[in-house]
C-alpha cells in the first residue's frame, strides 16, 4: 500500500513532466516517424488503454495472445479497432506460452495479455519460462482501479511484486499520459541486449483515464546499458589461445540464435575446422548433418558431444549459461580446457564456470572480432579423426524389433522425414522432449522450440500455437508431445480449431511420465510413485471431439502412411502413438555426474 | 538387454586429469584452491522510486548472497537514492553480486568501496538509569550523545564505525540495556573519490572485464 501510495510522489510528477517536455519537441528522425504513424493510424488516442494499443502498433506488433476480463477490458476495447490480430487462448499460461514461442520464432517480443488476480497469475509459468530461456516477451496485466490497490480488492494480485524475479523488468503504471510510453519502453527492453519477459501492470483507471499523449517509440531508460564488442586485448589473447589450440571445441548456446550469429558460427567454425557442440536452446545454430556437429551436450546430448567438451584443451563457449543440465558437476566439466566465454551479459561470466577470456558483446559481432583476429587455423586433424572416432564408437542407433511396440526414436525420425528442413518443431517436457532433441536432425535456427530452463511440461501445443503464427506459411509445425505433458494444457486444441491453425501433434504415448519413471527404475528401486497413470483418453477421438483430425498409431506399419495423412491434414492433427512404454532416454548423465562418464545403459549409472 | 545404446562403458574410456573447483575454476587437483569469504561494502547508486529497495533485497534473498545490512537514503539528486550494502561472500560471490545488481533496470551504478572508504552506523541504545552518572561517562567515551532520559531509563545515540559500537553496546550492557535499536551501515569513499559514478555505462562493462583483479583483500572494520 505504502508503495504504491508513494508512486504519486513529486519526483515521479517532475519526471514524467520532463519525459512530456521532451515529446513535445521531437526532433527531425521523430517527426518522420510521426507522419508515417499518422497515415495508418490516423485516430488520436483519447485514454490511456488507446496508448497501450498505439504503443505496441508502433512497435510493429502483429499478434498478441491472450485472455479477456474485469481489469483488462479498457485495453481489450482499444485493441477491437486495431489491426493486431488477438488470438483469444483457453488459459492464460497458453497465451505466455504462445506469445514466448512466437517470440523465439519471430525474433520479436511476443505479446500476451491477461487480467489482473488469477489472469496476472495464470502467465506466471510462462513469465518464468521465457525468463530462464531469455525468451523476449511482453505481458500486460489488467490490475484493480489504484485507489483500490492494497485493499485486497476483488481479483487483486500484486502482480508486479509476484513477478519481480521472473521478470527483467516490470512496471506498475500511474498515469494515463505515461502508460503507453511505459509499454513502448517495456518492449525495447524485451528484446535489446539479452532477451527477457517483461511486464506492465494497468490498473484499470489509469487505462480509462482519459490523455491525448501518444506514446514515445520503444526506447530502453536511460540506466539500461549494453556493450555489443568485446575488449580487443582479451579478443587478440583469445584468438591466440584458439590458434594454438591442440583439442578445440566450439559450445553454441541459445545466445548464438538470439543473437543471429548462426550464420557466422558456422563460417567460423568451418573455416577453421572447430568441431562444434550445442547446448539444448543451441539447437539449430549448427547443422547437425554436418561432419563437425557434434550435436547436443549434457545430461541427455550425445556420447561423442560429452566426449569432446570433457577432452577438450580450449573451448570457445557463445551465448550460453552454463546451465547445471549441460555442464553435469563443476569438478569434471571441461577440466582441462581454457575457456573463452562470449556472452553479451557480464553476469554469466564466472557464474558458473570460470572464464579465462572473458568477452562481453553482442555474439555475432564478437564473433566477427574474433574472426578477424584469428590468422590461423589450430593444428587439430588428430583431435578432429578422435572426433569422428567418437562418433562411430558412441553412435545413437537403437535396435527396433517388428514385433515389439514402437520405438519412440523411431517415430520422431518418421516425423523428421516426412517434413522440410525448415520445419519447426515444438515439445512438452520429458522423455519425448530428449528424444525429439537426439533423433530429429535440426539444420537452421529458430526451428526448435522448447522449455528448456524452467522445464515446464504442458509447454509444446501453445508453443506450437505462438510459431504457427510467427512462421512461414510453407513451414509445418510439428508438436512432439508426451501424454503428461499435453494433458496440461490441451484445452489450447480449441483455439488451435477455432484459428484453424495447421499444427500436428504426435503425442509420444507411453501411460506415464515417463522421466520420473525412468528415474524411479534407476534411482528410487523401481517404485513408480505417482508416475504411472495406467489409463489415458483415447487422443485421436479425444482431438476429434474438439473438431480437429485425430489419427492413432500402435504398430510400425501404420507409422509413415500415419504421419504423411496428419501432416496433409490442413489443420490441426493429433497422432496418438502407443510407444514402447519401458523405452528410456540414453545416454545420461546423472545430476551432477561426470560427463564423460554418460551412461549407455541402466546399470552403467 | 535391448534398453540403452552400444559404445565403450564408463570404466573403459580416457579420463581427463583436470579438475575445477566448486567456483568453475580449473585447479591443481593437488592444491585445493578455495575462496574464502570476506567482508566488503557495495555502494550502489539507484534510481529513488518505488519498489528499488524491494528489487535490491529480492535479488539478494533469492540468490542466496550473504548480506550483514542494506541501508538506503536519498541523495542531494532527489530522482537518486543511495545503498549501501555490507556483504559477505568469496571473491566470486562479490563479483556476481556487483554484476547482478548492475542488471537490475533502477541502478545506475555500482562499486565495492575501498578499504579505507568512511563507514559509520548509528545505534540508539536506551539503559536503565539507575546509575545516571556512570551511564553519562560510558557515553561521554564513546562521544555518545544522550537523546532522551527519565528516571527509569536513558536512551544514548552513538555513531561510528561497526567495531566502536560493538565496543560501546557492551560496555552498556553493564547498566542493563532494555531496549537497542541499530541502522546498519552506511559508506562514502574519500576525499575526491568517487563512490558511485553518476553515470554507468563505460564502468560496468570495463570492471566485469577486469574480474581478475580483487584488490580489497582488507575486512571492512577498520576505524
Amino acid at each position: 500500500m505504502s508503495e504504491r501510495a508513494a508512486k504519486v510522489t513529486p519526483t515521479d510528477a517532475d519526471e514524467q513532466d520532463d519525459q512530456i517536455t521532451d515529446s513535445a519537441t521531437p526532433d527531425a528522425a521523430t517527426e518522420d516517424d510521426a507522419d508515417t504513424v499518422s497515415e495508418t493510424t490516423p485516430t488520436a488516442v483519447t485514454n490511456g488503454a488507446q496508448s497501450v494499443v498505439r504503443a505496441l502498433e508502433n512497435a510493429g506488433v502483429e499478434y498478441a495472445f491472450g485472455v479477456q476480463g474485469g481489469a483488462i477490458m479498457p485495453v481489450y476495447d482499444a485493441l477491437y479497432d486495431s489491426e493486431i490480430t488477438h488470438v483469444t487462448m483457453a488459459h492464460e499460461q497458453g497465451a505466455a506460452h504462445a506469445a514466448d514461442a512466437y517470440g523465439i520464432v519471430a525474433g520479436e517480443p511476443g505479446i500476451c495479455l491477461a487480467t489482473s488476480g488469477p489472469g496476472a497469475t495464470n502467465l506466471v509459468t510462462g513469465i518464468a519460462d521465457a525468463d530462464m530461456d531469455s525468451d523476449p516477451l511482453v505481458a500486460l496485466t489488467g490490475q484493480v482501479p489504484t485507489e483500490f490497490v492494497g485493499n485486497d480488492a476483488f481479483q487483486e494480485t500484486d502482480t508486479t511484486g509476484v513477478t519481480k524475479p521472473i521478470t527483467k523488468d516490470n512496471t506498475f503504471s500511474s498515469d494515463p499520459d505515461h502508460v503507453g510510453t511505459d509499454v513502448s519502453e517495456a518492449f525495447a527492453l524485451a528484446s535489446e541486449g539479452r532477451p527477457g519477459p517483461t511486464l506492465v501492470d494497468l490498473p484499470k483507471d489509469v487505462t480509462n483515464g482519459e490523455t491525448d499523449t501518444e506514446p514515445d517509440e520503444p526506447k530502453t531508460p536511460d540506466t539500461y546499458h549494453v556493450q555489443e564488442r568485446a575488449d580487443s586485448e582479451i579478443v587478440a589473447a583469445a584468438s591466440d589461445r584458439l590458434e594454438n589450440a591442440s583439442r578445440p571445441v566450439m559450445l553454441l548456446g541459445g545466445g548464438v540464435i538470439k543473437g543471429e550469429a548462426s550464420e557466422a558460427c558456422r563460417e567460423f567454425a568451418i573455416e577453421h575446422e572447430i568441431p562444434v557442440v550445442t547446448t539444448m536452446p543451441g539447437i539449430g545454430s549448427f547443422p547437425e548433418d554436418h561432419e563437425l556437429s557434434m550435436e547436443m551436450a549434457g545430461m541427455h546430448g550425445t556420447g561423442f558431444a560429452n566426449m569432446a567438451i570433457t577432452h577438450c584443451d580450449t573451448m570457445l563457449a557463445i551465448g550460453t549459461r552454463f546451465d547445471d543440465r549441460l555442464t553435469g558437476g563443476i569438478e569434471t566439466f571441461a577440466p582441462d580446457a581454457e575457456i573463452i566465454h562470449v556472452d553479451i551479459d557480464p553476469a554469466e561470466i564466472s557464474k558458473n564456470i570460470y572464464a579465462d577470456y572473458p568477452l562481453i558483446g553482442d555474439a555475432e559481432t564478437v564473433v566477427g572480432q574474433l574472426s578477424e583476429a584469428v590468422d590461423a587455423s589450430p593444428e587439430a586433424k588428430k583431435w578432429r579423426a578422435q572426433c569422428q572416432q567418437w562418433k562411430s564408437d558412441y553412435s545413437m542407433a537403437y535396435d527396433a524389433p517388428e514385433d515389439e511396440p514402437v520405438r519412440p526414436e523411431f517415430v520422431v525420425e518418421a516425423l523428421d522425414e516426412a517434413t522440410a528442413d525448415d520445419t519447426i518443431v515444438t515439445t512438452g517436457v520429458g522423455q519425448h522432449q530428449m528424444w525429439a532433441c537426439q533423433y530429429w536432425t535440426y539444420t537452421e535456427p529458430r526451428t526448435w522450440v522448447s522449455s528448456h530452463g524452467l522445464g515446464t511440461m504442458g509447454y509444446g501445443l501453445p508453443a506450437a500455437i505462438g510459431a504457427r503464427l510467427a512462421a512461414d506459411d510453407d513451414q509445418d509445425v510439428v508438436c512432439i508431445d508426451g501424454d503428461g505433458s499435453f494433458l496440461m494444457t490441451l484445452q489450447g486444441l480449441s483455439v488451435a480449431v477455432r484459428e484453424n491453425l495447421d499444427i500436428t501433434v504426435a503425442v509420444l504415448n507411453n501411460e506415464y511420465i515417463g522421466m520420473v519413471r525412468q528415474w524411479q527404475d534407476a534411482f528410487f528401486e523401481g517404485r513408480h510413485s505417482a508416475s504411472d497413470y495406467h489409463w489415458m483418453p483415447e487422443f485421436d477421438k479425444l482431438a476429434e471431439a474438439f473438431g480437429a483430425a485425430g489419427f492413432r498409431i500402435d504398430d510400425y506399419d501404420d507409422v509413415a502412411e500415419t504421419i504423411e495423412s496428419a501432416i496433409a491434414y490442413d489443420g490441426p492433427s493429433v497422432i496418438d502413438v502407443h510407444i514402447d512404454p519401458g523405452a528410456n532416454v540414453y545416454p545420461m548423465v546423472p545430476s551432477g555426474g561426470d560427463n564423460g562418464q554418460f551412461a549407455l545403459t541402466e546399470d552403467q549409472l | 538387454m535391448k534398453r540403452g545404446l552400444e559404445g565403450p562403458p564408463p570404466e573403459e574410456r580416457p579420463t581427463p586429469a583436470g579438475r575445477r573447483n566448486k567456483q568453475g575454476i580449473r585447479i591443481d587437483p593437488e592444491v585445493e584452491a578455495t575462496h574464502d569469504p570476506r567482508r566488503t561494502v557495495i555502494s550502489a547508486l539507484v534510481k529513488h522510486e518505488p519498489g528499488v529497495l524491494s528489487d535490491v533485497s529480492g535479488l539478494f534473498s533469492r540468490r542466496q548472497f550473504n548480506i550483514e545490512s542494506l541501508t538506503v537514503g536519498p541523495t542531494n539528486d532527489e530522482e537518486r537514492a543511495r545503498i549501501t550494502v555490507v556483504v559477505e561472500e568469496p571473491d566470486p560471490g562479490i563479483d556476481q553480486i556487483k554484476k547482478q545488481l548492475r542488471k537490475l533496470v533502477p541502478v545506475i551504478s555500482v562499486r565495492e568501496l575501498e578499504p579505507d572508504a568512511m563507514r559509520r552506523e548509528l545505534a540508539l541504545v536506551k539503559v536503565s538509569a539507575d546509575r545516571p552518572d556512570q551511564v553519562a561517562a560510558v557515553a561521554e567515551m564513546y562521544g555518545g550523545k544522550t537523546v532522551d532520559s527519565c528516571p527509569e531509563t536513558a536512551t544514548i545515540e552513538v555513531t561510528g564505525a561497526r567495531q566502536k559500537i560493538e565496543a560501546a553496546v557492551e560496555t552498556f550492557s553493564q547498566f542493563g540495556i532494555r531496549e537497542i535499536s541499530r541502522t546498519g551501515l552506511t559508506a562514502l569513499a574519500r576525499g575526491t573519490d568517487e563512490t558511485a559514478a553518476p553515470s554507468s555505462a563505460a564502468v560496468s562493462a570495463d570492471e566485469a572485464n577486469r574480474q581478475d583483479e580483487h584488490p580489497h583483500t582488507q575486512t571492512a572494520d577498520d576505524d
